[in-house]
């Protein structure tokens, strides 16, 4: 083994382990700690105090210019640039360029969710410590896993691992960077 | 009482326990993704090869020669300008509605029963929309220069004209492309880290864990995942109203009798999720056989999946009810004549029976329990809800072009070889890419499936509650 110890890595068998297992995590004060599981499991974003997530903002921002973008192109092109008169029907209408407007809303706004998972998530990382770990690629399969990173101030070998250990965990690791 | 007891419902509603979670969720997950894993089938080659074929060889040839030569290798003519080239884009707009329905409605409106099928029916969605997207492309004549479609600055000074449905039409559909395919894509991620995390082989793992963007499952991923998937739902469950509602634009702001309707943006709206649930019937009763997903797609869903096509023919009825009523009481000699015509015409007659007998009488089959059990007869009636709904665009492009307002202009219209030819290229894309998706990637969306069972509800007591009730 070599390199520096990146975190204390608990397993579980069931979401309601885990779940009870966070409780005291949290209640033990420990700041830099994250659980894996193969779905979301029901109630654990509260017990972690996850806030509302910012996803929704970036649809609504990518969304919301896409909309006022759409309809002032429209306006420029066939009222302003280069108007045509074709059918009688007037250069410029907000009900007519609403139709295309909205739909590129729809598409900026799915935009925008999507790159907004992916930003806040920091994805693309195809490299992650636990990765490294042997039991870990059960994470997306039927365990749960509850890790506290060596780096969070209250981290303390032996009394973190009797902490986890008491909370039920039937497999624990200590994993290296 | 408390929350779980009140969302037990009560005796006389209570399903029998569903067999995938006797497994766990170990040997839920290895059944699920088996087919992804395992030996490629023969039935597998034995469908690949043909449709291959036809999107490699067939497909390709047919647009060779379409753009070398000109549109008048199909059989479009002066009145009818718009043939099979139209009736198949509509067709296959159609047919990818329902996969956005199931996935992005029925995932807001909180159906657990979708995460069975939800997979499945929206790579239907993207694949039939791209077979779409193929014909409008090709139809413009002169396909280089298609991109002037596209709101670009060129030397001519000229922009795009929004004031047309037409124009809306290009961005509905690709709208429509990019944010299926997104939904899609996203939805597959926590999948693709499952088949990563599975993978025996180097390759598999590297290509796996590449589309996985390096998804661990963490508890912060999972919160902002779960919101930009409900985002998502949120924006694709209007493009269920919009893509159709704007097709149906493209006809109904014309002044042609048959088209001129009020009625025509639901009534596509209708026909295209209606045609959508014939499709995904069409494809999941043999592959839930042939991959042996018996007890994850379960009769049940397929008898929910006939009830909604009920439904839905049910609203056909109304619309053509009401379409042959309006042509009547607006006392419009036109309208009454082309309709007049759908039954009792010169040349397709054929296409009102069919629109009535197909789309509106036999689905009222489903109302008895016995077909909705009946898959032999369920996918019979749902390969001719297929071809009812195409005969349904049939009749309303070419039977409501043919006749025009001018007796000296009537045309009527037949197709060329080409035009079957490319059809039938179309179809080979669709298939291919179906088959490669069912044999390369999790057709059954894996973490939702697991999600909606007793062991994954920490509440429960499968899921390891201590105390409570089972």
């Amino acid at each position: 083994m070599n390199g520096a110890p990146y975190g204390l890595i608990a397993e579980f068998d069931s979401p309601a382990d885990v779940l009870h297992a966070a409780e005291k995590v949290r209640d033990a004060g420990f700041r830099r700690w994250d659980v894996f599981s193969p779905f979301p499991v029901h109630g654990l974003a509260k017990v972690m105090g996850l806030k509302n997530s910012l996803v929704g903002w970036f649809a609504l921002v990518f969304g919301g210019s896409a909309f006022l973008g759409s309809m002032l192109m429209i306006w420029y092109m066939n009222d302003y640039n280069y108007p045509i008169l074709t059918g009688g029907k007037p250069m410029f209408s907000p009900p007519q360029a609403l139709v295309p407007s909205y739909i590129l809303l729809v598409l900026a706004a799915a935009v925008g969710a999507f790159v907004g998972m992916v930003a806040l998530n920091r994805f693309p990382r195809l490299y992650h410590p636990l990765f490294k770990h042997n039991r870990f690629a059960l994470a997306s399969r039927d365990k749960f896993f509850l890790v506290i990173e060596t780096s969070d101030p209250k981290f303390s070998e032996t009394e973190t691992r009797a902490l986890l250990e008491s909370a039920g965990s039937t497999h624990l690791e200590l994993v290296v960077e | 009482m408390t929350r779980l007891e009140a969302l037990v419902p009560p005796k006389e509603l209570r399903r029998g326990p569903q067999a995938p979670y006797q497994r766990g969720l170990g040997g839920l997950t290895d059944h699920l993704t088996a087919m992804a894993e395992g030996k490629t089938p023969l039935w597998w080659w034995i469908l690949f090869i043909p449709a291959a074929f036809c999107a490699a060889v067939v497909l390709p040839a047919m647009l060779a020669y379409l753009i070398s030569t000109g549109v008048g290798v199909w059989g479009n003519n002066v009145p009818v300008a718009w043939g099979w080239d139209i009736i198949n884009f509509v067709w296959w707009v159609g047919v990818a509605h329902a996969g956005t329905l199931i996935s992005a409605m029925l995932f807001l409106t909180r159906q657990h029963w979708r995460t069975a099928i939800g997979r499945a029916a929206e790579a239907m969605t993207v694949f039939a929309v791209l077979c779409a997207g193929l014909y409008p492309a090709v139809h413009v004549g002169r396909v280089w220069f298609a991109w002037w479609l596209f709101p670009i600055p060129l030397t001519t000074d000229m922009w795009p004209q929004f004031r047309s449905p037409l124009m809306w039409d290009v961005f509905a559909v690709n709208t429509y492309l990019i944010v299926s395919s997104l939904f899609w894509y996203m939805g597959l991620i926590p999948d693709l880290a499952l088949l990563r995390d599975r993978a025996t082989s180097r390759v598999r793992k590297f290509i796996y864990g590449l589309f996985a963007l390096g998804w661990t499952g963490s508890a912060r991923q999972w919160h902002h995942y779960e919101k930009a998937y409900l985002v998502l739902s949120g924006l694709a469950t209007l493009l269920v109203f919009t893509v159709s509602s704007i097709v149906g634009m493209d006809f109904a702001t014309s002044q042609l009798a048959g088209w001129h309707e009020t009625i025509f943006p639901f009534y596509f709206v209708a026909g295209a999720v209606f045609c959508g649930f014939g499709m995904v019937l069409v494809l999941l009763i043999p592959l839930r056989k042939w991959c042996h997903l018996e007890d994850i797609i379960t009769l049940r869903h397929i008898d929910r999946v006939c009830k909604m096509t009920l439904m839905m023919g049910c609203i056909m009825g109304y619309i053509y009810v009401m379409e042959y009523f309006i042509a009547w009481y607006s006392g419009s000699p036109y309208d009454a004549w082309v309709f007049g015509h759908r039954l009792f015409g010169h040349y397709y007659w054929f296409g009102g029976w069919i629109m009535i007998g197909v789309n509106a009488l036999l689905p009222q089959l489903f109302w008895i329990k016995k077909v909705r059990q009946n898959l032999k007869l369920i996918f019979v009636i749902a390969v001719l809800i297929n071809i009812g709904m195409w005969f349904e665009r049939f009749t309303i492009i070419v039977g409501s072009l043919y006749q025009d307002f001018l007796p000296s202009s009537w045309h009527p219209f037949y197709p060329t070889w080409v035009d079957v030819c490319t059809f039938i290229g179309t179809l080979g894309v669709f298939f291919t890419m179906y088959l490669l998706f069912v044999r390369f990637l999790p057709m059954i969306a894996v973490s939702e499936v697991k999600a909606i069972t007793p062991q994954a509800d920490p509440h429960h007591p499968l899921g390891g509650a201590k105390g409570g009730r089972p």
